[in-house]
């Protein structure tokens, strides 16, 4: 057989392949807007600090004698801090959070944390992306079983939570949809341009066994998605000007893919290099500046946009660091931690709660007030309003920020 | 009864327990029967040769180096560079592993051991690599052997006992970390339903008969009598002055166990969905023997409905699998190390950083968007030395900045096209696609898909060319995910 003859032949006996899958379908229909499970329109922007961001030279108690005696080569002197009270006050390379704190846009949580604590940086990040205990070990993430839960009964809208990264976090992954992992639209777009894997995506798929029919699926899902997102995003955004650094690139890329109308309700973006054992005064430094310039120019590009009432970005790293400094200019891990919420169009709490008390430590590290999951609930149950129990797996109270 | 044919069932017995199986290898089979290839690969290789990144008395601790350090012994920037050795031996470490595991001898042990390295999950704590290496080549001397005297051999290996935190579990001020594992993880494990075989009271108490349970900074376990709580203890209903020694001992006399064990190497081996009937005969066999893990493994490989049309291909590859998988069948060395670090980071599967305590979750977990177009492009990467664009998060961790380094944005292989093309040397033209299909993956291809991996073809290409061009677009297709 000829090889032109043969790809006739194949054509004809697989004319099938021509037809979109069923799924696929579905879904396209929902792309016109039929269909869509109900969003509120509300947008949550998580910012994940990796590493352990040190806490307590971020929101510095300036005023506190044993904060000072126990750093005494690296804490923040007073005169330097940006004052958010009488008690508590910014890291000096954060002046653009200090504007956004004084147009009311800031809650600062304090005192954040679990029973428990892990002091390993992948075990305590474990448990803040699968939001389990501290001795359970989940297979899905908190913002995966939101996905989960929104999808439910309804058609599946994996575009609900993008994750702005080349791959996927544990938080990411739900028990029956997994986010989706985009470092730019563009970028995926190509990845997905491949003959094979464009024609893959097309196979009209009968009897195969279930894990194939898994397998294409996915395929075709990303396919598809890639398609819309990269659509979607060539409406150009505002001209805000971002700072060129990782968190500034993705939260653009979060900012424009708003602008364009794509439809997702949470989008993960994480940065690393908290871990600072050693000379930490310049690394954190220089870290909390380009996060405060990267999120200033976000808060900025959504207001010009008319967007900052709609958009919520919460920021919070695994744990926060022991009160001690160490012998390298440096600090190890400790436990609990101060969270952000920025923006959404909720009255701001500006600082919610009680500053670390640094005379009540639990083996010389803070002591929890607040359980991480309790800001999920709220973020989840007032905020996105999502049923909070069954993706969290129970009852946590709220914070009182709505 | 069973629609497979000879080869396509020999195909699925080494991808399953090994990693694959070279053309060659696959004609080798084929002259005996089923039955006496998996008796080979069963009785494979009695001794084991170990893997060595570090001589024993050359091993330095963290923390020795630390002391060396305040006493004068080593300066800022050696310690750094001591420090850094120790995370880069780490390293190489994974890397000889890989390696056995591509090599294809002794393949099931090498399977076994990876098996066992996500049930016994360790996380090298301080990059410790005399601890890890001891770890595994525990695993490796043991994987076929009895589950006895694995599960004893694991449970005392400091690298076990310190990330269980057993070192801090002392008389008096009991650590239940290591106690817990050991029932939820290792041996009884935690039911679904609510209803687990062991009680937080036994866990208290058998905390405290592993007390003194540590080792010392050269590598070895010791018993601290002083630190160990003799009281007595009741455990499981059972009064008496127990040791850890004991509760093993009691872990394995109850049944659960080997239920336990049994299930999860057929979740692993056979099939993710579990023959309820068929795990309790196999787990009953397995405890009469004594926990004997070859019989279990031959009893499994060697049964018809381990050939079963609904078992073949109904495993996902984890990446090292894939990775060790396509090194093998075409005989790769990658002239650089990193590129290998980095295809397991990219994926999810880092020797020697499991998740968590209870190991690589497995399955469809493996896939999502991102990681399938990443597999699905690998051969490409590998073969045709494609640009990689994509890069692994960065897990926070300032130790692991050395593995964080990306692989560069290609890889430089060698490939064995010689050997493998070979064995197709009397294959027609025509018949290519699906010669290689068989070699290749679980299901024959559909004729869809065979116009779709000829498209690459040129007119005019070599033979060895067109096998080569077939080759990465079969490895390309979603189903070569599969075995």
């Amino acid at each position: 057989m000829n090889r032109r003859k043969f790809l006739k032949q194949s054509a004809f006996t697989t004319a099938g392949t021509m037809l979109i899958p069923h799924f696929l379908k579905a879904y396209e229909a929902q792309m016109m807007g039929k269909g869509l499970a109900a969003s509120n329109g509300k947008i949550l922007v998580i910012v994940q600090l990796s590493g352990g961001n040190d806490g307590l030279n971020t929101v510095v108690p300036y005023r506190n004698d044993i904060y000072y005696r126990e750093r005494p080569t690296i804490a923040i002197r007073p005169e330097k801090v940006l004052t958010l009270n009488d008690e508590i006050g910014l890291h000096p390379a954060m002046t653009p959070l200090k504007a956004l704190y004084d147009e009311g846009l800031v809650t600062v949580i304090n005192n954040v944390g679990y029973p428990n604590p892990d002091r390993s940086h992948f075990r305590s990040m474990d448990i803040w992306q699968t939001a389990s205990d501290s001795d359970a070990y989940l297979r899905t993430g908190w913002v995966g079983r939101y996905l989960d839960a929104a999808c439910a009964g309804k058609a599946q809208q994996p575009f609900r939570t993008i994750e702005v990264d080349d791959t996927l976090s544990l938080a990411m992954k739900g028990s029956n949809l997994n986010g989706l992992a985009m470092l730019d639209p563009k970028k995926l777009y190509n990845q997905t341009r491949s003959n094979l894997v464009t024609n893959l995506s097309k196979e009209h798929l009968t009897n195969e066994p279930e894990i194939v029919s898994y397998l294409y699926k996915t395929l075709a899902e990303t396919v598809s998605l890639a398609e819309y997102v990269f659509n979607k995003a060539k409406v150009p955004g505002t001209n805000t000007t971002y700072p060129n650094v990782e968190l500034g690139n993705r939260l653009k890329t979060v900012s424009q893919l708003i602008q364009a109308g794509v439809d997702t309700s949470v989008y993960y973006v994480s940065i690393s290099g908290f871990d600072t054992h050693i000379n930490q005064p310049g690394q954190q430094e220089r870290l909390l500046g380009q996060y405060a310039e990267a999120v200033g120019a976000f808060m900025t590009d959504l207001k010009v946009a008319g967007r900052q009432n709609d958009v919520m970005l919460m920021t919070f790293s695994e744990f926060g660091r022991r009160v001690k400094q160490n012998a390298s200019n440096g600090t190890d891990h400790g436990t609990a931690n101060n969270v952000f919420l920025i923006g959404g169009g909720l009255p701001s709490r500006r600082v919610l709660n009680e500053a670390p008390n640094l005379s009540k430590l639990t083996d010389g590290d803070l002591t929890y007030s607040v359980d991480f999951r309790q800001i999920y609930a709220t973020l989840l149950h007032d905020y996105l309003g999502a049923d909070d129990v069954a993706i969290l797996g129970r009852k946590f109270d709220g914070v009182k920020i709505v | 009864m069973n629609s497979q044919t000879k080869q396509q069932q020999l195909r699925y017995l080494f991808a399953r327990a090994g990693f694959g199986a070279t053309p060659a290898e696959l004609n080798e089979a084929s002259r005996s029967t089923l039955r006496k290839v998996v008796r080979q690969l069963v009785s494979n290789g009695t001794s084991v040769a170990s893997l060595q990144v570090v001589e024993p008395d050359e091993n330095r601790t963290k923390r020795q180096l630390k002391g060396l350090f305040r006493q004068g012994q080593l300066d800022k920037e050696m310690l750094r560079e001591q420090i850094r050795d120790n995370a880069q031996k780490v390293r190489d470490l994974n890397l000889q592993w890989l390696d056995r595991m591509a090599s294809g001898n002794d393949a099931l042990r090498e399977k076994m051991a990876l098996f066992w390295h996500g049930h016994f999950a360790c996380r090298t704590m301080g990059r410790n690599p005399l601890f890890m290496q001891q770890y595994a080549n525990t695993l490796r001397q043991h994987a076929l052997g009895n589950f006895r005297d694995l599960l004893m051999a694991v449970s005392k290996e400091p690298a076990m006992l310190q990330f269980l935190n057993n070192q801090q579990n002392r008389k008096n001020a009991p650590n239940e970390n290591f106690a817990r594992e050991v029932m939820e993880l290792f041996t009884l494990g935690h039911s679904a339903s609510g209803r687990d075989n062991y009680s937080e009271y036994d866990i208290k108490e058998a905390a405290r008969a592993f007390t003194g349970w540590q080792f010392t900074p050269e590598g070895q376990f010791v018993f601290r009598a002083q630190v160990h709580d003799d009281g007595e203890k009741k455990i499981f209903g059972k009064i008496g002055m127990f040791n850890g020694e004991d509760v093993i001992a009691m872990l394995l006399d109850n049944q659960q166990t080997a239920r336990f064990i049994t299930a999860k190497i057929y979740r692993s081996f056979v099939n993710e969905t579990e023959d309820s009937k068929r795990v309790d005969q196999l787990a009953d066999k397995f405890y009469r023997s004594g926990y004997d893990i070859a019989t279990l493994m031959e009893t499994i490989f060697s049964a018809d409905w381990f050939y079963d049309p609904k078992n073949v291909g109904a495993h996902i590859k984890s990446p090292v699998e894939l990775l060790a998988g396509l090194r093998h069948t075409l005989g790769i060395q990658f002239d650089q190390p990193q590129p290998q670090i980095f295809v397991q980071r990219t994926l999810g599967q880092l020797l020697f950083y499991p998740p968590n305590v209870a190991g690589w979750p497995g399955g469809k977990n493996w896939i999502d968007s991102s990681s399938l177009l990443f597999r699905m492009q690998l051969p490409n990467y590998v073969l045709k030395a494609a640009e990689v664009t994509v890069q692994p998060k960065e897990d926070g961790d300032v130790n692991t900045q050395l593995l964080a380094r990306k692989g560069g944005t290609t890889f430089h292989t060698k490939v064995n096209w010689d050997a493998f093309e070979n064995a197709f040397a009397k294959t027609t033209d025509a018949g290519l696609p699906d010669a290689l299909a068989a070699i290749l993956l679980p299901f024959p291809l559909r004729p869809d898909q065979r116009v779709l991996i000829e498209k690459p073809i040129k007119s005019g290409q070599s033979r060895s060319e067109t096998i080569r061009t077939l080759t990465v677009a079969l490895m390309s297709l979603p189903e070569y995910q599969l075995t």
